[in-house]
């Protein structure tokens, strides 16, 4: 399982990839936002993409956008981790494709059931 | 400009204007033409000492945060250094990034010696479990003793470890002192700022007055609905946000999810 973390704050990456790491996913790469994500995910083998929505050059809406819009990465399970909290963003981004969205300040708790919850869908 | 002020430049128009009046009345040209000099300047005159008096305050204003740095801190040397607001703020995100990483460091640190601890305990309850069972041979015993032993002193060791990290992450909070001090400075930065706009407004709203000069305002900018607005810090004032992650998994169950 390899994992893309994607936030313009190396802290909050930092904290992301110790709760992924406690949950087992141990294979992980950072990028600082959307435009920098976005060959790494086209020239390699990710599983699954974590990214925040508010960062400087391309955001994580528009990086996801722009994933659903490639026919390789089409597919990729994407989980929204950000502080963006209006319902019209939450709206936009399930219609957008996300698989799911988790609103910071949050707890290992909730991390872990977004992503258990969209693993579980994706290998039913 | 005061109630007063605006009285006093009414008046003194009033008293040019009947000078004006009668001197041409009289056929008194020249006088005439330096009446309307006159007023013309006096006009001048008050324009140029409002915007002046504003230039100095927000002049000073900056200028006593800029040089104003000494919070009494060990940190001071370095605030003294630092000119403007943006630059205060930019060393807020420094101070919250380093404990943030100090904090993080240390926590990886401990880690593993927590779970070290915990998995030889484990096996060594194990170990117990046979032996309250009266299951374990003397020579198994005797292994268990020195696993004991080594399992105390190793144990005292690793827990004076992880007191000596858990006191680097209490000194790591420090920032919050520090990044709020300079925030609150800041804060009465922009506050001096906004009261001097606004008595800016109110001048222009004279200098319009003396003028006869009306705005156009321009419409009000659409807001992008979606466009991206970092955490929200008044959810309970606001129905267009969720208020946690209940609120989130409710708007997206509700739409399918």
């Amino acid at each position: 399982m390899k994992i893309l973390i994607v936030d313009d704050f190396s802290t909050m990456r930092r904290i992301i990839k110790n709760l992924l790491r406690d949950l087992g996913f141990t294979n992980t790469q950072e990028a600082d936002d959307g435009s920098s994500a976005l060959p790494l995910l086209k020239s390699s083998d990710f599983d699954f993409l974590v990214t925040d929505w508010n960062m400087p050059g391309m955001t994580g809406i528009d990086l996801l956008k722009a994933v659903r819009a490639d026919e390789k990465l089409a597919s990729l399970p994407v989980l929204m981790v950000t502080a963006e909290a209006k319902r019209e963003q939450i709206i936009e981004a399930a219609q957008a494709g996300v698989n799911g969205y988790v609103v910071k300040p949050f707890t290992a708790q909730a991390l872990k059931e977004k992503i258990e919850k969209i693993f579980q869908r994706v290998d039913a | 400009m005061s109630q007063a002020d605006k009285t006093g430049v009414e008046n003194s128009l009033v008293l040019h204007a009947k000078e004006l009046l009668s001197q041409l009345e009289t056929g008194n040209s020249i006088d005439a033409m330096q009446t309307i000099a006159n007023l013309h300047q006096q006009r001048d005159q008050f324009l140029f000492d409002e915007v002046g008096k504003l230039t100095r305050s927000l002049h000073s204003a900056i200028q006593n945060f800029a040089i104003d740095a000494d919070v009494g801190q060990q940190d001071a040397s370095e605030l003294s250094r630092m000119g403007d607001a943006s630059d205060r703020l930019n060393y807020v995100i420094e101070r919250t990034e380093q404990a943030a990483n100090k904090t993080m460091d240390v926590v990886e640190e401990i880690m593993p010696l927590s779970s070290a601890i915990g998995d030889d305990a484990n096996s060594l309850k194990e170990d117990w479990g046979r032996f309250m069972r009266k299951d374990m041979k003397p020579a198994e015993f005797r292994e268990l003793t020195k696993k004991v032993d080594k399992f105390l002193t190793v144990t005292a060791d690793k827990s004076g470890e992880i007191g000596g990290h858990l006191t680097t992450i209490l000194l790591a909070q420090d920032f919050q002192d520090l990044t709020g001090q300079v925030i609150k400075r800041v804060i009465g930065l922009v506050q001096e700022v906004e009261d001097n706009l606004v008595e800016l407004v109110k001048m222009a709203g004279t200098v319009d007055y003396l003028t006869g000069t009306q705005h156009d305002l321009p419409e009000k900018q659409e807001v992008d609905a979606t466009a991206g607005e970092g955490p929200i810090i008044n959810p309970e004032e606001r129905d267009d946000v969720v208020s946690g992650q209940d609120d989130v998994d409710d708007l997206l169950s509700s739409l399918g999810f």
